[in-house]
């Protein structure tokens, strides 16, 4: 009843190729939009934006990054954490010794750094696939982790290997209060996501999806496989690379060089499979689950009045977690996103059954 | 050929690495073959946990991520029933503890994954590996416990006279290649000389091929995951006995990864020979090559074999992808 | 029978030159020898047996196999063996006997592909789908909805394409093909697996494509009904050699070709 598109009829292609051609979809988006940056700051709490909601939107930017990698163009990356670090580290470092350069300056930078780190290690895909890929990109995470706690330059020298960031200041703006950190991460990850919608509808994102289902078939068209992996492994190692440096100076403040370890890139795999590969909306899905889960599981047991040690919460998040991978595979391969879009088909039927 | 001269080149850089230590004088030939013996049985241990990720790949193409986790749950299934009965018993109840398991796997994981992309199945037993982690801390305890397997701690000192001052072995190193060793030769015999092993090789050749000749796939795939966790269970005992049962699965699984790579997925035989590379590779990176970078480059200590067997693996995936006795495989369209 | 039911179409030169093709895989060896040519205009059809080496033979042409042995020459210019970037760039299309379409994208993703040649603008201007990128999105788009509607497949245009029937993807991965306006198009049995009507209208549309665009076609077919309706000339090939050449009346006749197909062993 509701959702329907009667008499939204496409009268040229520009309005068919639209990002949302539906209107109660632009209708829906418009009224988020508004709650998120109008509503939300007056409605939570200070502890909601900083252990979900901010944690959210940075993992959000990265399962982003990583889903074009390895959603859109089937490229397998474990190891993916690491270009976090190289972000996180290139941002600090730029702001240490270039402190006139405007943190926004710096973000894009730091990105762009990730993306040439991200291109290297995306040199081996150009001949191996699948499983042996894998292993390439953990070299990139044990090589990166070790470089950041090894070579003494990138930690300007600090004795403990741990790096310490001041307050984001955007021309007199100071980001320090979570509302602050919200909004700024917000008008962020907006962007971002929009940029990646654009991609991956235009003859890049095609070229990916290409590489994705049938490699030989693409070439055979005249995409060039070496181009659609690297600009993959680029873009993908950029967004990554930005969210590093958020995570770094927005959610930690000081970090020591582990906090992009393996279980880091692990987790961004889990939100995409998890939220759904191939898919922008799917990234969010699956970096929400993953950001909210651990804490509702440390909360659950205070609610239903049972008694369970911390080590008991994480081994249970640990088997939750797995079964939940599991699940998804089988059931659901295509995650989160995929339920959603379900939900939106019955939702056109609705209110009645077939 | 292009890459035949690749091949070469690493082979030659890779010799020359390994004797440059004596043939510079920087260590004594007592201390080098210390360190050479080290990293032959440090690969040893790779080699067994590396043993089992072959036999699954080989039977079914399914990596088996879980490999490590299992590895775990066996040591800790063992050392905890160590402490209520005798250490066989243990092991033999552990025995029937994996089979169990792998039957649950088989069914739950890998008959509804059938048919997908590797990268899928990876990823399932990637969600098993958390699963395991989890359950068998849940079930057993998250202390570290002891595998005690009346083998004394103290290292023993031999051929004085060969070399100055004499060379340090473990012990418990030497069981465990004793172990290995035994293990490899069972399990080839129990594929060259039994039924089911020649069923389990023609599953590994041809799966389609296997059913239309009536082998059985889903039971061959039970024996092999419990053929896995048995040689898991070796490991964990074996690990667990020289280390203390509380190593983290990460690293036991994926550094297994490089192991294979070198040896070829399906190898088992390269299993053992990418282990022991591996092994003394890491090692002799450590020691020799560490304290020489940490001077060049003033870095803030060693800890190359976090990643060089990862680098290794690379440098080979990229002259020789099918790993040093791999098949090869021709994708036709 | 002879000229085929295009009249009022004018066969051109040789633009399609396969000297002494020689392809073997391992000890298996799927070509010997094969000489042939392909004139602009003309629909060229290439038969035999299962196993002949037809797909082999187009997986040269388009550069997916090597052949250790002989020439190809396209549009003037001779090479050992084709790289298929260049031979997409200069024109070269083809449709696959096991439907090569992208499961994970619908039926107009699909055909844009085709036009991931022609589509030039970068990355940066993609991602922030400014006018120029804007407008070349469009103009792609344009072409690709000339082919479907050739093709007559609109109504599909959103589905994804794993889940039409067998005889529409095959029409699908026929307009990724044109989208891409070759001057020769390779189809590998464009018609196995359909029914009566689908071949009326797949015939149809080869035809109208070698009629209307002018392209030129060669064809692997195993339906020699078709075959011989609509080619002007034909390639037999059995266990990778040629062993008939000319008009499909003059194929017809040849005992060697008779002799392969009825199975006499040789």
């Amino acid at each position: 009843m509701l959702y329907r598109e009667n008499g939204q009829f496409k009268t040229s292609y520009r309005q068919d190729q639209q990002m949302l051609p539906i209107l109660q979809d632009r209708i829906f988006m418009g009224l988020l939009l508004l709650f998120v940056y109008v509503g939300a700051p007056f409605i939570f709490s200070d502890y909601f934006f900083l252990s979900i909601l901010i944690p959210f939107l940075i993992l959000s930017l990265a399962a982003l990054g990583l889903n074009l990698l390895v959603g859109y163009c089937g490229q397998i990356s474990i190891g993916h954490a690491a270009f976090m670090s190289v972000g996180a580290y290139a941002a600090y470092n730029l702001v240490l010794r270039l402190p006139q350069l405007n943190f926004l300056v710096v973000l894009i930078l730091a990105g762009l750094i990730a993306a040439l780190v991200g291109l290297l290690f995306g040199i081996p895909s150009l001949r191996i696939r699948g499983l042996y890929l894998a292993v390439a990109t953990l070299a990139a995470q044990f090589f990166t982790d070790w470089t950041f706690a090894r070579v003494k330059w990138f930690t300007n020298y600090a004795p403990s290997g741990s790096v310490s960031t001041a307050t984001i200041d955007l021309f007199g703006w100071h980001v320090d209060s979570p509302v602050r950190k919200y909004l700024f991460l917000l008008a962020v990850v907006t962007l971002f996501a929009v940029l990646a919608k654009n991609l991956v509808r235009s003859h890049i994102g095609r070229a990916w999806m290409a590489m994705r289902d049938m490699d030989v078939a693409a070439e055979v068209i005249g995409i060039r496989p070496v181009y659609a992996k690297l600009t993959a492994f680029g873009v993908s190692s950029f967004y990554v690379g930005v969210a590093g440096a958020l995570w770094g100076f927005v959610h930690l403040g000081s970090w020591e060089p582990l906090a992009f370890n393996i279980t880091l890139s692990l987790n961004l795999l889990f939100m995409i499979i998890i939220g759904g590969m191939g898919s922008v909306l799917g990234s969010f899905f699956g970096a929400f689950f993953i950001v909210a889960l651990p804490i509702l599981l440390n909360r659950a047991p205070e609610w239903i009045g049972v008694d369970m040690s911390t080590a008991m919460v994480s081994h249970l998040e640990s088997m939750i977690f797995g079964s939940l991978i599991v699940f998804f595979l089988i059931v659901e391969p295509q995650g989160l996103a995929r339920l959603w879009a379900i939900g939106k088909e019955k939702l056109r039927l609705w209110p009645f059954p077939h | 050929m292009r890459k035949n001269f690749n091949m070469i080149v690493l082979g030659v850089a890779l010799m020359a690495g390994l004797i440059a230590p004596l043939v510079t004088g920087a260590s004594s030939a007592g201390f080098y073959t210390e360190v050479l013996l080290g990293g032959l049985m440090a690969g040893v241990l790779y080699s067994l946990v590396a043993l089992g990720f072959v036999l699954i790949f080989k039977a079914s193409g399914v990596f088996n991520f879980a490999q490590g986790a299992m590895v775990l749950f066996a040591a800790l299934s063992v050392a905890r029933m160590a402490e209520m009965m005798p250490l066989w018993a243990a092991i033999l109840l552990a025995v029937g503890i994996m089979v169990a398991l792998a039957f649950v796997v088989e069914r739950v994981v890998l008959r509804p994954l059938v048919n997908q992309d590797p990268v899928v199945l990876l990823m399932a037993t990637l969600g098993v590996t958390y699963f395991l982690d989890g359950f068998g801390q849940t079930i057993w305890g998250s202390d570290i416990y002891e595998i005690n397997l009346g083998i004394a701690k103290e290292p023993v000192m031999i051929l004085g006279n060969l070399f100055e001052g004499g060379i340090l072995i473990n012990k418990d190193d030497v069981a465990a290649t004793v172990a290995a060793a035994l293990l490899v030769i069972l399990l080839a015999l129990f594929f060259q000389k039994t039924k089911t092993g020649r069923a389990l090789r023609a599953v590994a050749d041809d799966h389609l091929a296997a059913q239309s000749i009536g082998i059985p796939l889903n039971r061959i795939w039970v024996i092999v995951w419990s053929l896995a966790g048995v040689v898991a269970l070796v490991a964990g005992v074996v690990w667990g006995a020289k280390l203390g049962v509380q190593f983290s699965i990460s690293q036991v699984a994926l550094k297994a990864l490089p192991v294979v790579i070198l040896g070829g997925f399906t190898s088992i035989p390269g299993a053992i020979v990418g282990g022991l590379i591996i092994g003394v590779g890491e090692k002799m990176a450590e020691v020799f090559l560490a304290p020489v970078m940490v001077k060049a480059f003033d870095l803030a200590g060693g800890g190359i074999e976090n990643w060089f067997a990862y680098v290794l693996a690379l440098l080979f995936l990229l002259v020789l992808p099918q790993g040093l006795f791999g098949e090869k495989h021709i994708d036709r369209v | 029978m002879g000229a085929g039911l295009n009249g009022g179409r004018t066969i051109g030169d040789v633009v399609l030159d396969l000297q002494g093709i020689s392809l073997a895989f391992g000890g298996v060896q799927a070509l010997q020898e094969v000489t042939f040519d392909v004139r602009e205009h003309e629909i060229r059809a290439i038969i035999g047996p299962n196993g002949a080496g037809k797909s082999s033979m187009l997986n040269v042409i388009n550069g997916i196999y090597h052949p250790q042995q002989g020439t190809v020459t396209f549009n003037g210019v001779t090479r050992h063996s084709v790289n298929t970037h260049k031979a997409a760039v200069q024109g070269i299309a083809r449709t696959f006997q096991n439907i090569a379409l992208f499961k994970g994208m619908s039926v107009l993703d699909n055909i844009m592909t085709g036009r991931n040649l022609r589509m030039k603008s970068s990355l940066l201007a993609q991602a922030l789908r400014v006018g120029s990128a804007e407008r070349e999105e469009m103009e792609h788009r344009e072409a690709v909805e000339r082919v479907i509607d050739f093709l007559e497949i609109q109504a599909y245009r959103r589905t994804p394409v794993g889940r039409l029937p067998y005889g529409l993807q095959k029409r699908v991965d026929l307009a990724r093909a044109l989208a891409m306006e070759p001057n020769l198009l390779l189809l590998d049995e464009p018609m196995a697996g359909m029914n009566v009507e689908e071949k009326q209208d797949m015939c149809r549309f080869i035809l109208d494509v070698n009629d209307q665009l002018g392209t030129t076609i060669v064809l692997i077919e195993h339906d020699m009904g078709v075959v011989m309706d609509i080619s002007d000339r034909v390639v037999v090939l059995d266990y990778g050699k040629k062993i008939g050449d000319g008009t499909p009346a003059e194929v017809r006749g040849n005992q060697a070709v008779i002799d392969a197909y009825l199975g006499i062993s040789h």
